[in-house]
């Protein structure tokens, strides 16, 4: 009964004052919010980018060119996969399930008198399964077509779209960079990868693009899908191994190609996500402490304000700690009320920016739990040393202060 | 006559600007149930100090002070607080109601921090024993000055204390007012309250039963029922 009272007076008090409560609750609003926000884009970045890892296909392991650990070189600037590297691999590692070359190149596709540039990927019928992708209309590559460097090309959606609008694109002719292809196949959408889009290219196999298009001999990329059950590091200790003894790698020199796991992608964004959370944390902890600083201070001065009514309630009977417990409520009822506007306007900044942009926000219950936890929490500790000054009023000296 | 109120020898000094001022020098009277007692004396008198340890707001240095029997002068202040408010009622000059709370919720504070039971009945007979049943639901600044005095004598007698402490109940009210509060003090006390108030006003305190009048820390009439302590 009495906490109730209580209770109603906190509010009572607070609603009396709204301006200054309002004021100084902001700090906590503010760095709720915006944890909340922040999280909810952070992980939403994630999901995302961890949907597009999975969308690459599980169990995929890369063999590209260039010296590990030197970032901004690839592709063609660095030629030392042979073909020749991922028929050996596919003979003498045990594990794989699957293997592509891969040769990246672009190119004028012309249709009529529609006219569009795309990615050229050329691959081998493999590569379909092993990158997930699925056929919409026609077929894949044969064997045969691979073997012969035959000018066929497998179109993404967005490509045959372009190209051909709404009528059937099998079997038509098309020209890349001048020279007829007959499209053998659609592929099913698959969506974007940051700037690179899976639909917006066209599969050509690996022979015709490198010896009829580009005009080489290397490749840009070996894909391999292990068996499931396979250890990942064991296939790529032996992809590594047998690649050195290809290339002549002498011990002391360093490889002149580098592989990667989706393992390891999964493993450097969860790093990445996980190092962010931690700022992110950071900055919501210093946030609390400056928002439980301005609560502390207010309730200081609500404190002296009210020094007559302490000295009033004390002397019809109220005991130390009754004087303490009526402060604390009101600065923990001002910072959880704080939090739950934090809450409320985290989660409509969040909801909005991922309405508005094509960032998609995972908002998510625990972390908006933990901000108003953490907020009750602020209003307890910052508001302990105000309620403990109140608590401990001379009765006298409380009365006798106008 | 039981006695409400023993005190002997009270003394409190205090430290004031380097010199030792004694506010009370050897107090002794004693109070008995049902008296209505004032006590007089100019400003700096003690009459102050006197009251906040009769109202068990500070404790003597040395001396006594029994309180219904029990004796209360070194008590703890957590104690004393249960003793504020179970054995005294208090009328301040200013009213000293809290703003926020409306009239009844005023007088029910005490039996709250007492942690008595039927808080809401018991508050709204205080009421309306002091005649404000009807406007139990205002907040303060919606009462006049004697109306809120009133809620404040309620408040006072709300937990049936064994003694009312008032101090100049009629210092900030007009003269009118100031009567009909003291008539409800005469009607207090003909219920047979015990009520020991601090006033200058010499009309006020020939009203009572008794006077105790204080100069420099010591009793300075002859109390009857005082001497020979």
């Amino acid at each position: 009964m009495l906490f109730f009272t209580t209770c109603k007076m906190a509010m009572r008090n607070l609603l009396a004052n709204k301006l200054r409560s309002l004021l100084s609750m902001l700090g906590i609003i503010i760095g709720v919010s915006a944890v909340i926000v922040m999280l909810a884009v952070g992980a939403g970045a994630q999901a995302r980018v961890l949907e597009h890892v999975t969308a690459l296909g599980s169990n995929l392991i890369m063999v590209m060119p260039g010296q590990p650990r030197s970032g901004g070189v690839r592709g063609g600037a660095v030629e030392t996969l042979l073909p020749e590297d991922a028929v050996a691999m596919r003979e003498k590692v045990p594990g794989i399930r699957g293997l592509s070359p891969v040769v990246r190149g672009s190119g004028q596709f012309k249709y009529y008198n529609r006219n569009k540039q795309a990615s050229i990927m050329g691959v081998n019928s493999e590569y379909l399964r092993i990158r997930n992708f699925s056929i919409d209309q026609g077929r894949a590559f044969t064997d045969l077509e691979i073997e012969q460097r035959a000018k066929v090309a497998l179109l993404g959606s967005d490509t045959a779209k372009e190209l051909f609008g709404t009528s059937p694109a099998v079997r038509e002719k098309i020209k890349i960079n001048g020279q007829v292809f007959q499209v053998v196949g659609v592929l099913k959408p698959k969506g974007t990868q940051g700037p690179f889009s899976f639909d917006d290219q066209a599969l050509v196999p690996y022979t015709t693009a490198m010896h009829r298009m580009l005009g080489t001999d290397y490749l840009s990329e070996i894909d391999i899908q292990i068996v499931e059950g396979v250890k990942q590091a064991e296939v790529q200790i032996a992809l590594e191994r047998l690649l050195r003894l290809r290339h002549k790698i002498l011990p002391e020199k360093e490889d002149d190609f580098n592989v990667r796991n989706m393992a390891e992608m999964v493993a450097a964004v969860t790093s990445i996500s996980q190092t962010f959370t931690l700022l992110l944390g950071a900055v919501a902890a210093i946030s609390m402490v400056v928002g439980g600083i301005g609560i502390m201070n207010i309730m200081l001065v609500t404190v002296t304000e009210r020094t007559r009514e302490i000295g009033v309630r004390k002397a019809i009977g109220a005991q130390d700690r009754d004087i303490l417990v009526q402060f604390l409520l009101e600065s923990t009822v001002m910072s959880s009320l704080g939090g739950f506007l934090g809450v409320v306007a985290g989660i409509s900044i969040a909801l909005c920016s991922s309405w508005v942009t094509t960032f998609s926000a995972v908002i998510e219950f625990r972390s908006g739990a933990m901000a108003l936890l953490f907020a009750v929490g602020v209003g307890i500790f910052f508001g302990f040393y105000p309620a403990r000054r109140a608590a401990q009023l001379d009765p006298i000296d409380a009365l006798g202060r106008e | 006559m039981e006695h409400v109120i023993e005190i002997s020898n009270l003394v409190k000094a205090y430290a004031l600007g380097g010199a030792v001022v004694r506010a009370l020098d050897g107090v002794s009277f004693w109070v008995g149930q049902g008296e209505r007692v004032a006590v007089t004396g100019p400003s700096g008198s003690g009459k102050s100090t006197l009251m906040n340890i009769l109202g068990c707001l500070g404790r003597p240095d040395e001396g006594e002070y029994l309180l219904a029997g029990k004796n209360v002068s070194s008590l703890p202040s957590s104690e004393l607080a249960r003793v504020r408010n179970r054995y005294i009622g208090f009328v301040f000059q200013t009213f000293n109601l809290l703003p926020r709370l409306t009239a009844l919720e005023n007088v029910e504070l005490p039996l709250l921090y007492g942690g008595i039971r039927g808080s809401r009945a018991r508050a709204e007979n205080a009421l309306e024993t002091v005649g404000l049943r009807d406007r139990m639901h205002h907040a303060p600044n919606q009462l006049s000055g004697g109306q809120r005095q009133r809620v404040a004598i309620a408040r006072a007698i709300v937990t049936d204390p064994a003694i009312l402490l008032a101090d100049e109940p009629t210092g900030n009210l007009d003269s009118k007012t100031g009567r009909d509060i003291m008539a409800l003090f005469d009607e207090l006390h003909r219920q047979g309250r015990t009520v020991i108030m601090v006033t200058h006003d010499p009309g006020l305190a020939s009203l009572c039963t008794r006077q105790i009048h204080i100069i420099d820390g010591r009793i300075a009439n002859g109390v009857p029922a005082g001497e020979g302590n």
